[in-house]
């Protein structure tokens, strides 16, 4: 192909930390062709993203990178700052994950804009301003004119997107360096920003670096991977090729991550665990002395659902679709209206006190697996706290056996029982979580997006346990996701909401493969699209 | 399945003896830490080791500098045996200083009474004056006195009292009203922040209105106006200083309180049927405990100056007790002859109060490592 | 913008009315009173004294004349001092300790606010480790012993300067009174200014400014200066109202005929309106620098404007 214009040569990265020194980066050999897109795939911890930060010299004030950067014959780490802030923001730029803080709040998007054409091509102020307004139009931003005036708050996480993406592009560079620019934006709003990187790629004609986790957006875009594990690159090579014959073993289990499988559906006649009719919450927002009435924002609006002995529902939707405020509803951790039943035996209006002997029967796992343990509690007390409420005469003994069978139960070694939360990777903490809910022997689990902040490979490890867990204790699931492959492994029946709507529902093979509403049609485009 | 052999389990690493690793890291914390319990020690233990009592008035050595040899010194003698024999009223005809005693001669126009002794005596330089010698007429007497030697290592005050001794048992009533103080502040703020935060709603934009505007009356008069309904009691103070700087504390731990409410481990507990006081006691209490030492540690040493500021207006201890605040008001007021009076205690002061600032940081770089 | 400053304008009123009749009442349910002190005057003089001053009225009504007094901007005569009315005495002293307190609340902020982006700049290298063992000894070490040193050292030692007193307003008599208020007042300022310094160096769009190639200059000063700013804003109306309105400490040891004294000799002599006169008059002062500081917060952060 062309010429090489980045050329990463034995890179290192360390970090100078309290407990030591840690090598994030070890050694890395990179390069990336004028007009060619690279995806540097990895897990998050492989050090992908502060290598790269390393050759735009942005690591944080405690990192330390060695080696070559070569771009068109300059060593970036040799050079000086200036002469580097002469190359940043005009050949090279880069664009990061955090569209909602990676704009300076206190500036107008058109202030921002302007800063750095005005440096890089010395332009007047009027020239830099229709420079930035013909950026704003060329990534898509309605009324570029008026936009300029708005600060970032005004705007959507996908339009500051677009934003950093004018930004980024606003000199013609060379290359450009996406941190994970999608990760953080809703399924829909993620296709079209991918879109815009494509076709502005293949416009401009620059260099591309693509650094993500998701391997689907690495089959859409990219011309060559390079996969990182632990701060080295273990496998390379052109994307058809790697993703027909991988040959590195870290490789394979990437490729296989994606989870499989179906999931049979229950028979028609099984048990009504739980009936909810005509759901509807409502947030208050605001409101008190001096401030006006407050704002009624209705986050669920009339769903019903019925869930049987051994099915699992899944529930996608978008963020802010009130999926999880629908489950919590049904389990009443949240006030609503509408009807519930339980075994056919009414909860709604039931109080606390009276909830709490149904509460062993209806349990719930939570997304955040750092955020879900209590960090000063160990492993075995967090697992055993349900049975200090539902069984408080057991004895110490008992309660520290149950737990152990309990860890076993989830595939976890019983003798770390003493652990801390803080010594475990995420995955084992949610297997943690996961325990905690089972020791009592539920009927009913909300899954509220187990998997959604675990890597690939441990997602698939999670979702087969919850398989197994589901088949040996006869469960029933209401599996929260906005994981379309996730949901269509897990689940028997899918409902879609928006809005707090339900917008459609059926079996897996009904709502993905054939889906009647424009919304769903469009999750489908993002999350599966070859 | 249901036989389990136990395994035995591994010790888990908490998260409080990872704080308490990264705090013995700390050298500065360490330093602080050995240096107030050495402080605390010689303040309790101390003044029962010192030869003074704090009270104790030696009216021949007001104002007489720290000296590590023992007094009086020569040129303090002739004062002395002049003062001493001017109380006797006696003509002194001499004195000599011999084999570390020191011999005065003495006339008189009636006849000398051998009880006259006692006056050399009463003199806080001579001890054990015998006569020596008696003219035939008895008008011319020649006594004997052993020196009483007094060391002042720190000099003495105004009033000739022991400095040294007076500088420990200050930093006894600072240090007691610096922990007493600041527990009392504590335990209010934490109560107030931790009802307000979990109460929320209304409960709460009513409490913290009160804190608010607490916070905007001038501080000063608020002390003051406490200090007086107390009045100048030691034991009160502990309570007025106490009660004013609650208001933080109480901030702080709503702010954590509310924090904690949302954290998804604690809707674990929820969802797991938890009631509300185990909730508190599993949940809430052990995670507030970090912030509530940090803040402690950093709000004892405010406690001391606090105290010490309303010491030095007059308005907080009062004599013959003392506190590090009463010491440096009197320094203050002795610069520049007696200089010791304010860099003795000055010294005890400062250097506690940076030990507990390191200590403070110390435990908030520990407990909290984010924030450096 | 204008909105939001009149809604904080009227907001205040309420807050003024509240401190005024907490430290009304808080100040006469104090045992004693104006007259009390002095032994063996005359009851006959005594009661003429207080019938003067309206104190044998019912508490509320003094009150209420007091409230209608203060709305006609009269403070009443101090009791303690009967010469003078209490504008007069604040006449006299405020524009000392303004003077005093001012000067050393701008070396503060402007020395403060330079040190800790020095330390911020090199965080964790000498010069960070300067600035923080400054910042630890000026928070560190009281005022009342900061100031008596100064005396010794610079006054009694080297004879720069006077000892005390406030010599017309020479310039040497300003400088131990100045550099004592403004020594803790720098070390907050100068910790505060590192934190948020170093928060603001770390925020995600200080990165996407250098990876714009922005010089930085423009990073540091445009950038994340104008962020880390807000907590220093937050932080420097009350200390001016603090500073503005004199302290007892310094004006006692250096003999400044200044505000800061009368608070505590007006509480412990009752002077009733001389005691209220300074609680107006130091929370006006923090009224009008809070309304400073939401003034400069909204300039500063587009975000609060339209909250």
């Amino acid at each position: 192909m062309s010429e090489r214009i980045l050329h990463l040569q034995n890179v290192k990265v360390s970090f100078a930390t309290l407990d030591g020194t840690v090598e994030a980066v070890k050694g890395v050999n990179l390069h990336v062709n004028a007009g060619e897109t690279v995806a540097i795939v990895g897990e998050s911890g492989s050090g992908k993203s502060q290598m790269m930060m390393a050759a735009m010299g942005l690591l944080a004030s405690n990192g330390k990178a060695s080696g070559h950067v070569d771009y068109r014959g300059t060593n970036l780490l040799a050079i000086s700052k200036s002469e580097l802030n002469d190359i940043r923001g005009a050949k090279i730029t880069m664009i990061f994950q955090e569209p909602m803080t990676s704009l300076d709040p206190l500036y107008t998007i058109g202030d921002q804009l302007i800063e750095p054409i005005r440096k890089h091509q010395r332009l007047g102020e009027a020239d830099a301003r229709a420079r930035a307004i013909e950026m704003l139009r060329l990534v898509r931003i309605p009324e570029p004119e008026r936009r300029m005036r708005s600060y970032p708050h005004e705007m959507s996480g996908g339009q500051r997107q677009r934003v950093m993406i004018a930004m980024a592009l606003a000199n013609n560079p060379d290359l450009l360096i996406a941190d994970e620019p999608t990760t953080a934006l809703d399924v829909t709003i993620q296709a079209e920003i991918l879109e815009l990187m494509a076709s502005l790629q293949q416009r401009l004609g620059m260099g591309m670096v693509f650094i993500t986790h998701d391997l689907n957006i690495v089959k859409r875009i990219a011309h060559r991977v390079y996969v990182m594990r632990r701060g080295e690159v273990v496998e390379e090579g052109e994307t058809g090729e790697l993703f027909a014959e991988p040959k590195h073993p870290y490789t394979k289990a990437l490729l296989e991550a994606e989870p499989t499988g179906r999931k049979l559906p229950v028979a028609p006649n099984a048990r009504r665990m739980i009936d909810a009719t005509d759901v509807r919450v409502t947030f208050r927002l605001g409101g008190g002395f001096m401030s006006g009435p407050p704002l009624e924002l209705r986050a669920v609006d009339r769903v019903s659902m019925t869930l049987r002995q051994g099915q699992t529902i899944g529930i996608v939707g978008e963020s802010g679709s009130g999926k999880s405020t629908f489950a919590r509803a049904v389990l009443r951790l949240l006030p609503s209206e509408g009807a519930i039943t339980f075994e056919n035996r009414s909860i709604q209006g039931l109080t606390r006190e009276q909830m709490r002997p149904l509460r062993r029967e209806l349990q719930i796992v939570l997304q955040d697996p750092f955020g879900s343990l209590s960090p000063r509690m160990t492993a075995g007390q967090i697992v055993t706290e349900g049975l200090l409420v539902h069984e408080p005469s057991i004895s110490r003994a008992e309660r520290d056996r149950r737990a152990a069978q309990a860890l076993e139960e989830v595939q976890l070694d019983p003798s770390l029982r003493n652990r801390y939360p803080h010594e475990f990777s995420g995955g084992q903490r949610q297997r943690i979580a996961i325990a905690r809910a089972i020791i009592l022997k539920p009927k009913v689990v909300v899954l509220d997006e187990p998997t959604s902040a675990l890597d690939r490979q441990v997602q698939k490890q999670i979702v087969d346990l919850l398989r197994e867990l589901q088949q040996v204790n006869n469960l029933s699931y209401l599996f929260i996701s906005h994981d379309l492959a996730v949901v269509r492994a897990m689940a028997d029946h899918i409902m879609v909401m928006k809005d707090g709507r339900l917008v459609e529902q059926g079996t897996p093979d009904e709502v993905l493969e054939h889906p009647r509403e424009d919304y769903t049609k469009r999750l489908m485009r993002a999350a599966f699209a070859e | 399945m249901t036989d389990v052999t136990l395994p035995s389990a591994a010790k888990g690493r908490s998260l409080w003896a990872d704080a308490w690793n990264r705090l013995k890291a700390n050298k500065a914390a360490m330093v602080s830490l050995w240096y107030l319990l050495f402080m605390g020690i010689v303040c309790i233990v101390g003044p029962w080791f010192t030869p003074h009592d704090f009270t104790t008035i030696y009216q021949d050595y007001t104002r007489v500098p720290p000296s590590l040899s023992a007094y009086p010194k020569a040129d303090a003698i002739d004062l002395a045996v002049k003062d001493a024999v001017q109380r006797s009223r006696l003509e002194l005809a001499g004195w000599e200083e011999k084999d570390g005693k020191v011999y005065i001669t003495v006339t008189s126009a009636k006849p000398i009474d051998p009880r006259v002794t006692r006056y050399i005596d009463r003199s806080d330089v001579f001890e054990g004056a015998q006569v020596v010698e008696t003219s035939d007429d008895k008008l011319k007497m020649t006594m004997s006195a052993d020196f009483k030697h007094e060391y002042f290592f720190f000099g003495t005050d105004n009033n000739g009292r022991d400095l040294l001794t007076r500088t420990l048992i200050a930093g006894r009533v600072s240090l007691a009203i610096g922990l007493l103080a600041g527990l009392v502040a504590v335990v209010i703020g934490v109560l107030y922040g931790a009802v307000a935060g979990f109460s929320g709603g209304k409960t709460d934009e009513v409490m913290m209105r009160i804190v608010d505007i607490l916070y905007s009356l001038p501080f000063i008069f608020f002390v003051i106006m406490l200090v007086v309904f107390f009045g100048r009691n030691f034991v009160l103070m502990f309570l007025a200083v106490g009660a004013v700087l609650w208001l933080d504390m109480a901030r702080i731990v709503r702010g954590q309180a509310l924090s904690l409410k949302r954290q998804e481990y604690v809707q674990a507990a929820e969802a797991l049927g938890v009631s509300p006081g185990g909730i508190l006691l599993r949940h809430v209490v052990p995670n507030l405990l970090g912030p509530v030492v940090i803040y402690m540690t950093l709000l004892v040493p405010q406690v001391i100056i606090l105290e010490s500021f309303l010491s030095f207006l007059g308005l907080g201890v009062q004599e013959p007790m003392s506190s590090w605040g009463v010491l440096i008001s009197q320094g203050a007021k002795n610069i520049p002859s007696a200089t010791w009076l304010l860099i003795f205690p000055s010294f005890f002061l400062t250097t506690t109060l940076f030990a507990l600032n390191f200590i403070g940081d110390g435990l908030r770089d520990a407990l909290d490592p984010k924030d450096r | 913008m204008l909105r939001y400053v009149l809604r904080r304008f009227l907001t205040a009123i309420p807050t003024l009315f509240v401190i005024v009749t907490i430290s009304f009442f808080l100040m006469r349910l104090a045992p004693g009173g104006p007259f009390n002190q002095e032994k063996g005057l005359n009851p006959v003089i005594k009661a003429n004294l207080e019938r003067v001053f309206h104190l044998d009225q019912p508490l509320w009504q003094q009150y209420l004349l007091y409230l209608n007094n203060l709305l006609h901007g009269n403070f009443g005569p101090s009791y303690n001092l009967p010469d003078f009315t209490v504008a007069e005495l604040f006449a006299d002293g405020l524009p000392i300790s303004i003077q005093l307190g001012g000067s050393a609340l701008v070396l503060a902020l402007v020395l403060g606010g330079m040190l800790g982006i020095v330390a911020a700049l090199y965080q964790n290298k000498p010069a960070d480790y300067a600035v923080i063992a400054t910042a630890t000894a000026g928070s560190t070490i009281p005022t009342f012993v900061i100031a008596p040193l100064f005396q010794l050292f610079f006054a009694l030692t080297l004879k720069w300067v006077p000892v005390g007193g406030w010599g017309d307003g020479a310039f040497v008599n300003k400088i131990g009174p100045v550099l004592t208020l403004m020594l803790p007042q720098l070390a907050i300022v100068a910790r505060l200014m590192r934190g948020s310094m170093i928060e603001s160096l770390r925020s995600h769009h200080i990165r996407t400014a250098r990876a714009l190639g922005l010089s930085e200059y423009s990073v540091v000063i445009k950038h994340a200066l104008r962020g880390a700013l807000l907590p220093i804003i937050s932080y420097a109306g009350p200390a001016a109202a603090a500073l503005l309105t004199g302290s007892i400490i310094v004006e006692s040891i250096f003999a400044i005929p200044g505000v800061g004294r009368y608070f505590v000799e007006a509480a412990l002599n009752r002077d009733y309106t001389l005691v209220m006169g300074t609680v107006v008059v130091i929370a006006i002062f923090t009224i009008v620098f809070n309304l400073i500081v939401d003034i400069l917060y909204a300039v500063v952060d587009p975000r609060v404007r339209y909250d």
